[in-house]
């Protein structure tokens, strides 16, 4: 098939796809108009030169779009010229359809120009060259796919592959969506722990809540970060001084010294406090009982309690005790 | 005017405030440019390297506030690298070392620091209102000599700053005797704050109006503070985990009561689902309502809530609310005037959380809506112009599909139908952002029928550069444009270059700018500052000549009298 064919055939296929968009699976990667199919993109204004040329380019394996960069296509920019347009002239308020098909076919090429030019410069940059299929199967497939890639800022999948699911994960775009990253660091924190922890073995972090009778707030634990009780514990009591200290500091004892210090110990090691969780069921649950993987499986939340209100805990569920304690200065 | 005496014509300036009309008034004759300058109490400088702080000295001696913004707004999604620039520091030095009486400053997306905050709490002995929005590079340190050294302090707001939170004793810093606190947000803080000290603060501020708490106030404390405090009017909630029927909530419940001067409600860092019944018998007085990072409490909740807000003007909330609560809020909030939906999964999971319905029930329900920021996953036409119908009042329209490049999903059409129904319809229309698939007719419409319009955010729009030479010679009052991963190029950029003298500024990133073509454009307008910001490739940019085709990754460019700035980091390339 001679190059002019295989772009007449684009042609056809264009035109016959005008109006059913999605027909053509390759289309729905960018989400782009029925009139996005690329041979036809650059027929209508160009002149019979550029016209070989495209078709060269058509065929030849590069990533980006055939004819993107015809010097036809610049003249025609060049003629509006620094002039004011006279938008009125070129588009009626509710033009047909076929005129905005037939302008946005004329310039799809040079929305895509980008991917050409950057291919032109060999930006080495872009490594979803190796994705592409090495043999160029019809042009307008694999230059759509390739049109793909190029659309996407560099080294970053977008996400518009919404018909079929792309081979990696969906990859973020720098900066989209347009949330402030304040916002989405808070949202991050909060929703991290309210997400379901279910049946994903290792494979990120698992935040639980860890609450302490009479602390002003609570603290978030990432469970697979430790390996066994030992280090949690030992992690719980570097996060849990403070607020021990602080209760000393609020019930009127002057200032932090090293006395208080070893009083933490006692307090969390001693029999002043217990550590409990809530389970999958919403039971309170003495840690210790089981082993460290399965614990992780079914920990919810954690709750150092004091040891007068754990009392019960070690064999059946026990009510929640939390109103009972609270520290008062 | 000409026969009253300078003093009855600053007067009768007094009366005027906004700065577009101090401004022009400043045009009509050098007496009244003389006697402009000399009263003009409040400067506004919405870029802080359009001038220099020794120009704007010279200009007004006599200002007490000074409100600065710094990095441009798509800072605020990561795409300015960090040390861009937006430092602070130069005007505070400069400010000091004048004799200017600064009462109030207000920075946005700037950066300060800590000794740039202890010289500003040392230097302006009348100093009284502090208010940093997306700032960062201080701590809590920085925050400790303010709060020691302004005797006057009556503001000190905090909103969405990253501060370095040294866990330290800033608000113990507060003297025994400083009483005249009006304004205290520090809500964004992640640290320990000292409860002890915050409630001591907030018993003896008789004047305070507004507090918003952060995530480390938890509820026992909440009900204390409330209960020495119910004069309040806007509170931020810290963090509300607890059960109901505890101790703590009971008198946090009682304070509530006693709320009557209660207007607007935010917060709920932390939130137990079930907490916000606790605060219906306030809702009826509510005028402003952000839950907007309650990511924990569910739809039906914020749905209970909103039911009692009949006078609710503004409200900013999670797309958790759903479609259902937004025909809700339509139904309810007849006063509603801004309304903000953000999205809870930032990773386009496909949870359709609201849709165009919602949009459409809102601009049914709530005639007095005119600014709208919206998040979705999908859109149609129809949906838009049946809300342009609706709605003709808008002055800021914010919509936001998730996914790049999606058409309208009903059609599979682009989106330029929908939006330049709404350009068409909002003759007030001073903000816009598009996305979706949209191709140059959209920008068309844009430029033909959004006269009014100041300020349009694009992403993945268009086709070629007509879209972006639409809306250059169209909109005549166009002072900030900003566009990303939009196919336009070095024909658009240099075709009115005198058009960005009447801006003040322009953003283009992952565009089809050339370095040849910036290059070109800085020659043609020395009076601009043609900043590109390359942190891949700082020394490929000079080596090949292949400029015309060397794409520019970022451009910024603004207008400026004082010429190239100093400060800028190896990765920015002035041209």
């Amino acid at each position: 098939m001679s190059p002019e064919e295989e772009l007449q055939s684009n042609v056809s296929v264009a035109s016959s796809t005008r109006n059913i968009v999605g027909v053509l699976k390759e289309h729905n990667y960018l989400g782009l108009s029925d009139c996005s199919s690329v041979g036809s993109s650059n027929l209508s204004g160009l002149a019979d030169d550029d016209k070989a040329t495209i078709s060269l380019k058509a065929t030849e394996l590069t990533l980006g779009l055939p004819g993107s960069q015809s010097p036809a296509r610049d003249t025609e920019l060049n003629s509006l010229g620094p002039a004011k347009l006279d938008e009125k002239l070129f588009f009626p308020l509710l033009p047909s359809k076929d005129e905005i098909c037939s302008s946005s076919q004329k310039n799809i090429a040079s929305g895509n120009k980008r991917g050409f030019a950057d291919t032109m410069d060999k930006v080495p940059v872009y490594t979803e060259k190796n994705w592409m299929f090495p043999e160029a199967v019809v042009a307008t497939q694999s230059v759509i796919k390739k049109e793909v890639t190029q659309n996407i800022p560099k080294g970053k999948l977008s996400t518009t592959n919404n018909s079929s699911s792309p081979p990696a994960a969906k990859a973020q775009i720098v900066g989209w969506p347009p949330v402030r990253s304040y916002r989405k660091n808070t949202l991050a924190t909060t929703c991290k722990n309210s997400d379901e922890v279910d049946g994903k073995p290792g494979s990120g972090p698992l935040f639980v809540k860890v609450s302490m009778d009479g602390a002003p707030y609570l603290r978030k634990v990432d469970l697979r970060s430790y390996t066994n009780y030992g280090e949690l514990s030992a992690a719980l009591e570097k996060m849990f001084t403070t607020f021990t200290l602080g209760q000393c500091g609020t019930s009127g004892a002057t200032g932090k010294d090293v006395r208080n210090e070893t009083k933490l110990k006692d307090l969390l090691n001693g029999k002043d406090y217990v550590l409990t969780y809530e389970d999958k069921d919403g039971d309170w649950m003495l840690v210790g009982d089981f082993s460290w993987e399965i614990f992780i499986g079914v920990c919810k939340k954690l709750k150092i309690m004091k040891g007068c209100d754990a009392i019960g805990l070690a064999a059946a569920p026990a009510p929640r005790t939390m109103e009972k304690s609270k520290m008062r200065a | 005017m000409n026969y009253f005496p300078d003093e009855v014509i600053e007067h009768v300036f007094d009366f005027v405030t906004s700065h577009k009309d101090r401004n022009s008034i400043s045009l009509v004759c050098k007496s009244w440019f003389k006697i402009e300058r000399y009263s003009r109490q409040n400067v506004f400088i919405g870029n802080c390297y359009s001038i220099s702080p020794e120009r704007l000295l010279r200009r007004f001696p006599c200002f007490k506030s000074l409100t600065l913004k710094g990095k441009p707004h798509f800072a605020d999604f990561n795409l300015v690298p960090h040390g861009w620039g937006g430092f602070v520091q130069p005007w505070i030095e400069a400010l000091a070392r004048s004799r200017v009486g600064l009462e109030e400053l207000r920075l946005k997306r700037m950066v300060v620091t800590d000794e740039g905050l202890e010289l500003l709490s040392r230097s302006f002995v009348n100093f009284k209102s502090l208010v940093l929005v997306s700032c960062e590079g201080f701590s809590t340190d920085g925050l400790a000599s303010i709060a020691s050294n302004c005797r006057h302090l009556r503001d000190l707001d905090l909103q969405e700053n990253e501060i370095d939170d040294h866990r330290g004793q800033w608000l113990s810093c507060f003297p025994e005797t400083y009483t005249s606190l009006v304004t205290l947000n520090f809500a964004c803080l992640e640290g320990e704050t000292n409860l002890v000290a915050l409630e001591r603060l907030v018993a003896r501020s008789p004047n305070l109006r507004s507090l918003k708490l952060n995530r480390a106030v938890p509820l026992d404390a909440l009900a204390r503070l409330m209960a020495c405090a119910p004069q309040i009017v806007d509170l931020g909630v810290g963090s509300y985990e607890d059960e109901q029927d505890s101790e703590s909530c009971l008198k946090l419940q009682a304070a509530i009561r006693k709320y009557t001067s209660l207007r607007s409600l935010s917060g709920f860092l932390e939130a137990a689902p079930h907490c916000l019944s606790a605060f219906h018998p306030v809702c009826h007085n509510l005028t402003s309502l952000n839950l907007s990072y309650a990511a924990e409490i569910h739809g039906s909740h914020l749905i209970k809530l909103i039911e009692h807000c009949k006078k609710l003007q503004r409200l900013w909330i999670l797309d958790s609310i759903g479609d259902k609560g937004l025909e809700v809020v339509a139904s309810t909030c007849k006063e509603l005037q801004e309304l903000r939906v953000f999205p809870t999964d930032l990773h386009g999971g496909g949870n359709t959380a609201v849709t165009e319905d919602g949009l459409v029930a809102i601009s049914a329900g709530c005639p007095k809506l005119h600014s709208i920021l919206y998040f979705c996953q999908q859109m149609t036409n129809a949906a838009l112009i049946t809300v342009a119908r609706n709605c003709p009042n808008f002055i800021r329209f914010r919509l936001c599909i998730l996914e790049p490049h999606k058409p309208d999903h009903v059609t599979s059409q682009p989106l330029d139908e929908g939006f330049g129904a709404i350009v068409q319809a909002c003759k007030n229309l001073k903000r816009l952002s598009v996305s979706g698939l949209l191709t140059d007719q959209v920008f068309l419409y844009i430029g033909m029928f959004a006269t009014q319009l100041e300020m349009l955010s694009i992403a993945f729009a268009g086709d070629t550069d007509k879209g972006m030479l639409y809306v250059l010679n169209g909109c005549k009052k166009m002072r900030k444009l900003e566009i990303r991963d939009s196919p336009f190029g070095d024909a658009a950029l240099l075709a009115d270059v005198n058009k960005y003298e009447t801006m003040r500024s322009l953003w283009m990133s992952s565009c089809e700018v050339t370095l040849g073509g910036c290059k070109r454009l800085a020659r043609k307008a020395p009076w601009l500052n043609v900043e590109i910001i390359n942190e891949n490739d700082n020394n490929r940019m000079e080596e090949n000549g292949y400029e015309g085709r060397q794409k520019v990754d970022k451009l910024y460019l603004y207008r400026t009298v004082v010429g190239t700035r100093v400060d800028a980091p190896p990765f920015v390339w002035i041209l």
